[in-house]
Parts: structure tokens; sequence; C-alpha cells
């Protein structure tokens, strides 16, 4: 308050909204503020009027029409006769099909590769950091198309199973590996399964509570419980024992040859096999560095505190040094999989019908409504990052250093 | 007396000890550290047989495929006669269409000119990439573009030249102001090269031109592609993102509120949805935005997009560098009284820069790879040209390993090259530990 009563009260010029650095930057500000107003007013008028010399108008009922167009990979039933919104809800549901598989895997295949980039065993560190560095310098894009065009050209046709001593065979007799995609069994839920799924479900709670009964009786009583046999036994015994009683009611139906094609089973086009394993080889190299990194950044000196106290080396991992490195790892960790969600936009490349495919792609083909696909696709985007930025501020700010 | 007799006893006692025997040969060597380091316990055993069997995979597969490969026939029938059934790759279409691959559809008398401007971007770079090169080299890489775009589009050479003059005109202005403000000088000076390039550039060019017809066969942009176009978008987008990303990172880091909030959310909304919205912008919705009857060129469209695509990440980088900083560096400017501006430019930014060199160039390996994304929007880069004329010509049709493997060579040949360099930069850069 003080310094503002000493300033002297008369003398304010115009000069002063420049020179005087205590209102130059509201000028800077307001300046600044009108030209962004000015420039976006600007091409508004400018798309208003290209709109009307055209002919057009922005609405959305385009969303109501007929699609005329089908979808080979889908998890909702999709005919060409249904709404172009159909289209665009099965588009999101291919993208966050693709994204999600392809996290799990890239978590899976990046943990694994960076744990074995650091290990002494000098062969198998070699050989990851020329995965890893040969997967980050080539594009993605290259990358997809390399495994799709695997999937569609060195893959046998259906009909090389056919036959007394065919060419190829299936897997297990159970998965067929075609040119046309991948046919898997599909589960079969008949009655009763409900009730395997609940024993299931109620078992890993089970687990859970286990676990957290024996971290209390080690901290109150001292006492250590054999937590890992336990949890196997509760994982399997509950379920199988519900299984035979229900009188098996979950199945699988086998894909098999009939006619040229394979009938029964899931099948998985080979765009999505060729989308999904690029982007998780591709976000796994990526994850890799960062795994490596946390947990390089662990100082040397908190695994040998460790040791000194007594702990063994798989304790020291789990207990001390794992901790410490989740830290660092998991903000580049979400950000791994932001990014690979944005680039399973690239399915375009292989036919991969995503979001990108049918709003951003077929549908703004067949209906000219490039501004409002192009609008509603970036903001489904925007919609995604937001929320996994959102979790990512929430879990930064519960692993934060309690600094004091 | 007994000692003596013993003495006398000894024909020879050995006064120094002896020197230590060599481990056992389990135990040094090639051999333990073998048995060490690859064969300690069974886990490790069974990894270190994997990982050989998996380059014996990897190695059976790929090396017969390039020894046999043939690089001299004229389809891939032809291929296919020559290999006789052995596995072998068909790298003669590497051979036949490497034109194609490299410059696109650019016209073949004028491949020179192209060549020409690549040898003459690697001598506009050195001097940035060196530091130990003299410092008057950077007056080529400052005019460089301008060479580089008429080499490439060719068309009257007075159109670079005038927009040279333009930037000198500029800067005159921003040296004349420079006393009064830093800002208001560089701002004059933008606004007085932008109204000389709108102005006066056209009038001035097609007078002189009509004098002194200096002038290359002219190029259209969509004739230009292959490697080609990788390398324009590249290069382009990541010198132009550069500046502009500071400017976004000042702007994030800033006390003015609307400002801030500006540069917030441009920022986050560039970083939020796919580069291949932007360039599905670039392609079908730009051309709304802008003036009716503008026509603007494709590539100049890709090039805006990826720039704002590349800025927003570059500021992100700069941003961590400048928070990097300790606070005391931004005290210590102020309190040998510097404005924002100088402290900025003198004290901030060329530590913060230096600190972010390693996210830059991850920015600018991604940037690099990223421009392959417009063959999407079916410009014919060297994967448009895979993916259109040349596997579709009836020739070549069935090889996709060859070519995608060639692509994918180059590229990391490139981006592994740049990472190389800047893991070499940092260590020179390094003067906090010596």
């Amino acid at each position: 308050m003080s310094a503002v009563s000493d300033q002297p009260k008369s003398g304010f010029t115009l000069g002063m909204l420049v020179n005087d650095t205590r209102y130059r930057g509201y000028t800077f500000q307001f300046i600044a503020f009108f030209a962004i107003i000015f420039f976006f007013g600007w091409m508004i008028w400018n798309a208003v009027q290209n709109l009307a010399a055209l002919g057009q108008d922005i609405s959305f009922g385009f969303l109501g029409g007929q699609a005329g167009y089908d979808i080979n990979q889908k998890l909702i039933p999709f005919t060409s006769t249904d709404t172009h919104f159909r289209a665009a809800i099965v588009g999101v549901l291919n993208t966050l099909l693709v994204a999600f598989l392809g996290c799990i895997t890239a978590t899976i295949i990046g943990v694994l590769v960076g744990i074995l980039r650091l290990s002494n065993n000098w062969i198998v560190a070699k050989l990851m950091s020329v995965y890893v560095e040969v997967f980050r310098n080539v594009p993605l894009l290259i990358w997809i198309l390399i495994i799709f065009s695997i999937m569609s050209n060195a893959l046998p046709a259906p009909s090389a199973f056919r036959g007394e001593s065919p060419e190829a065979r299936m897997v297990l007799d159970s998965i067929a590996l075609t040119n046309r995609g991948i046919y898997v069994p599909r589960p079969l839920w008949l009655e009763g399964s409900a009730i395997v799924v609940g024993v299931f479900l109620l078992s890993l709670i089970a687990i859970y509570a286990l676990r957290r009964y024996a971290i209390h009786l080690l901290f109150t009583q001292g006492r250590t419980l054999p937590v890992l046999p336990l949890s196997i036994g509760l994982l399997i015994v509950p379920t199988v024992l519900a299984y035979f009683l229900m009188g098996s009611p979950v199945g699988l139906e086998y894909p098999a040859l009939k006619g040229f094609n394979f009938q029964g089973g899931i099948q998985v086009y080979g765009s999505l096999i060729g989308l999904w394993v690029a982007l998780s080889l591709y976000t796994g190299a990526f994850i890799a560095e960062s795994v490596r990194g946390g947990i390089q950044a662990v100082s040397r000196g908190q695994t040998e505190a460790a040791e000194s106290l007594g702990l063994r080396p798989r304790r020291i991992m789990s207990l001390v040094v794992l901790p410490q490195a989740l830290r660092i790892i998991i903000p580049p960790l979400i950000s791994q999989y932001l990014n690979l969600t944005k680039n399973s936009s690239l399915a375009a490349a292989v036919g991969y019908m995503d979001i990108t495919g049918t709003l951003g792609g077929i549908t703004l083909n067949q209906t000219g409504r490039s501004f409002e696909a192009v609008l509603l696709l970036m903001a489904f985007y925007l919609v995604i990052s937001l929320c996994i930025a959102g979790v990512m501020n929430i879990y930064n700010a519960t692993v934060k250093l309690k600094e004091r | 007396m007994s000692d003596t007799q013993a003495e006398a006893a000894l024909s020879f006692v050995r006064h120094e000890p002896l020197p230590p025997a060599p481990p056992p040969m389990a135990y040094r060597g090639p051999v333990h550290r073998v048995r060490h380091n690859l064969f300690s316990s069974v886990g490790n055993s069974i990894m270190t047989i994997a990982a050989l069997y998996a380059i014996y995979l990897l190695v059976s597969a790929i090396v017969p495929w390039v020894v046999n490969g043939v690089w001299d026939a004229s389809s891939i029938r032809d291929c296919r006669a020559q290999l006789d059934g052995k596995i072998g790759g068909c790298f003669a279409v590497i051979a036949e269409r490497w034109p194609q691959l490299v410059f696109g559809n650019y016209p073949k008398a004028q491949y020179g000119r192209a060549m020409l401007a690549f040898v003459l971007l690697f001598a506009a770079l050195a001097p940035l990439l060196f530091i130990e090169l003299p410092r008057k080299l950077l007056w080529f890489t400052g005019v460089f573009p301008f060479i580089g775009y008429w080499l490439i589009w060719g068309g009257t050479i007075w159109v670079p030249i005038l927009a040279l003059v333009g930037i000198v005109v500029g800067y005159l202005v921003f040296v004349r102001l420079e006393r009064q403000s830093f800002f208001g000088a560089l701002m004059a000076g933008l606004l007085a090269m932008a109204l000389f390039w709108g102005l006066l550039v056209g009038p001035i060019a097609s007078g002189l031109a009509s004098l002194v017809p200096l002038r290359l066969e002219p190029v259209q942009s969509r004739e230009i592609g292959g490697f080609m176009i990788n390398f324009i978008l590249g290069t382009t987008c990541m010198a132009l993102s550069l500046p502009i990303g500071i400017a976004l990172a000042l702007g994030r880091q800033s006390d003015l509120p609307i400002i801030k909030a500006i540069c917030v959310m441009f920022i986050e909304f560039i970083r939020g949805v796919p580069l291949i919205t932007l360039l599905f912008v670039a392609s079908v919705m730009l051309a709304y935005f802008l003036p009716p009857g503008t026509n603007f060129d494709l590539i100049l469209r890709v090039i805006i997009m990826i720039t704002l695509f590349a800025s927003a990440y570059m500021a992100e980088a700069i941003r961590g560098g400048l928070a990097a900083l300790p606070k005391g560096q931004y005290e210590a400017g102020s309190s040998l009284g510097l404005d924002y501006w100088q402290s900025m430019r003198l004290i901030i930014l060329p530590q913060a820069l230096k600190i972010s060199i390693p996210s830059i160039v991850n920015i600018a390996i991604g940037l690099f790879k990223d421009t392959t994304l417009v063959s999407i929007i079916s410009m014919f880069d060297v994967l448009g040209m895979i993916g259109g004329p040349i596997l579709s010509s009836t020739d070549w049709f069935g090889v996709y390993w060859e070519l995608y493997a060639f692509a994918g060579l180059m590229f990391f040949v490139f981006c592994f090259g740049i990472s190389k360099y800047s893991q070499y930069l940092e260590r020179k850069l390094n003067t906090a530990h010596r």
C-alpha cells in the first residue's frame, strides 16, 4: 500500500503507457489482445465470405445422413445404411481400441527392454540398444507400412490351409495367420458364465485384501505370510471350481476353414495388427529410454544404503529403487501414451477405420463437410489429450516430493 | 649352532617373495569375462542363448537377402528370373527409380540445381554445427534460404534478392530504433519488413526482371517430391519454429496474464491434436480462412502448419530450459539494471537454450520423421512416391521390402547422425563440470 501512496498523483501522460514499466505491460497486453481478436475476426470473416460464395453453410446435420460405406474392423454392429454419426462412433471406438492395446504392449516391451539395456549381459544389452536406436530413428509411418505389408503379403492366403497336407498350419489348432487377417477363437458366454466371472472378480478382491492384511500383520505383529503362493491359489482355485461346478459354461468358438475363407472366431484384420504392432514397437523404444533413464537416475547411494540395511536384491529393487524410479518414469510414460494415441491417427495409411479414417476420411470426402469434420476430429483428440494430461497432473501432485 | 648348520645345509635362501601366480584360467581373460557376464546364472545363460538365437535369426534373414540382391534388372519379373528361386532382394528398383525417390517429378534437366542446393545446405549448416569454423561463414547461412529457394523453385532472381533487401530494411529500422526500446524496435523492424515485402517486392521485381532477365527455369511446387520434400519441410520448419518457440516459451513464462493465456492456449491446443489433423487443415481448410481468391501453394500451407506444430513443442522444450535456470540468474540480471529484453538476450536465453539442446534435437529428429506424414494428404514425398507411382507401376508391383528398407535406412542415417551430433555438442558445451 505504502508503495502506491508514494507515487506522485499527478502527471500521467499518454507517453507513460509506453515508457513507464508500470503501465507498459497493460498496453502490450491490450494491443496483443486486440491483435488476436482482429486476426481471428479476419479469418472468420473470410471463412463466412468463402462459404457464402460456395453456397455452403456450417451445419452438423450431415452426421444424421446415411453413411453408405462399410467398415470391416468394428466393435459395434455397423452397416452401410447406418448414419455418419454411428460411423464416427465406430471410429472413436477403434481409435480407443488400438490405443488401449498399444499402450499395454508398449509398456511391457518398454519396461523389459529398458531393464535389459542395463543388464551386465553384454550381448543382450547391445541387442536392446540396437532395437531402441533402430525404432527411434526411423519414421513410425515406415514401420506401419512395413508391418502391414508383412501382414498382407508375407502371410499365406486362407486357401493354403486347405487339403490333406496344407502349406500352412494353424497355430495350436486355434489361431490362423492369414493375409486376410488373424483369426482367433471367440469366447462363448453360456448360461452360468456370469457366476464364474463373478467368482473370478471376487478372488481378485480377496487377493487385494490378503495383501493388505499381510502388510498389517507385518507392521503390527512382525509376522509374515506366504503371500505369493496364497495369491496364486486364490487366483486359480475358486474360479476353476466354479467353472466345473457350473458345468463348463465358458467355451471357445474356433475358426474353421469353410469355402474360401475362415468362419467363426474373431477376425482381426491385418490393418489393426500392423498398426498395433508398429505402434507398440515404436513407442516401446521410447518408453525403454525413459525406463532406463529413470532407473539410472536413482542414486547409487540408495542401493548401497539398502544393502547396508541387509535387504535382499529383489527387495532393494521393489522397495527402494523402483518407487523412486517410478516418480521419474511415469510422467514421460504418460506423455508417451498420449503420443501413441495421437499417432494412432496414422491408421489412415493402412486403411484401419479409426476416427481419422471414418470422420476425417470417408465421411469428409463423401459429404464435403471438411470444416465440420476436421473441427470434430480436433475436438475429439483434444478431449482425449486433456483427459490424459489431467490424469498426469493428479499423479504428479500425489507423488511430488513433499518439501518442507 | 643348529641354526648355522641348517643355513649351511641349505644351498639357496630366497630373499624376495615370489611374484604372484596368475589366476587360474577360469578366472581371467576372455573366458572369465564370458562366464561372469554372459553365463553367470541359469537365467542369464538363457538370456544369452536367446539373444544369440535372435541375432542368428536376424542375420540369417538379412544377409542372404542383401548378398543375393539383384541390382540390375528392368522389372520385378526380370528380378525373379535372375534370382531363380533364391532368397534375395530386388534392389534394381532403387537403382532404376533412384531419381524419383530423391527428386520426385522434378524436371530431369534441373537435377543439378537441386543437388547444388543440397550441397549448399550443408555448407550453410556447417558454421551452425561446428563452432570452430570462422564466424564470417554465418553470413552465408543467412543468405542461403534465398539462394536455396531460387535454385529449387527457379524463376527470376530478383524476388529472392528483394526479399533479402526487405530483411536488410527491417534490420536497419531495428538498429535505428534499438536505443529506445528493444521490443519496440523489433516490432518496427518486422513491420517495415512486412510492408516492404507486401508493397514493394512485386512491382520492383517485375520491373527489374524486364530490365535484366536473370532467371532459371521455374519449377512448380507439385513437381517437387521424394526426399527433397522431406528435406525442405524438415529444415525450413525447424529453422522457422525455433524463434517462434522461443517467443511462445517467453510468453508462457511471462507475468502478463493475457499474453500468458494466449500462449498457453496455443501450445496446449497444438500439442493436443495429432499432426495429421493439422495437415488436413492445411490441405482442405486453410483456403477457407484466407481472403476469397487467394491461392496458396500447398507446400507453403504445409510449411505453415508444420511450423506451428513444431513451435509448440519447441516452446515446451525451451520452457524446460528456462525453468531449470536458477532464480539467481534472473535476479542477477535485474540487479545489474538490465531491462527484461536485455537480461533475456544476454543472460537467460543463452543458458536456457544450452540446457534445452537435447530436447530441441529430439524435436528436430521427430519433426524430420514426421515430414513423412505429408504422404497421407497425397503429397509425393519419399513414402508418397513409393506408395504411388512406384508400387503401382506394372514393372515394380510387389517390391515392398527393398523400397521401405531404403527409405528407412535414409531416415536412420540422418536421424542417428543428428542424435550422435547432439551428444557431441552437449559434451562440448558442458562448461559446468570441468
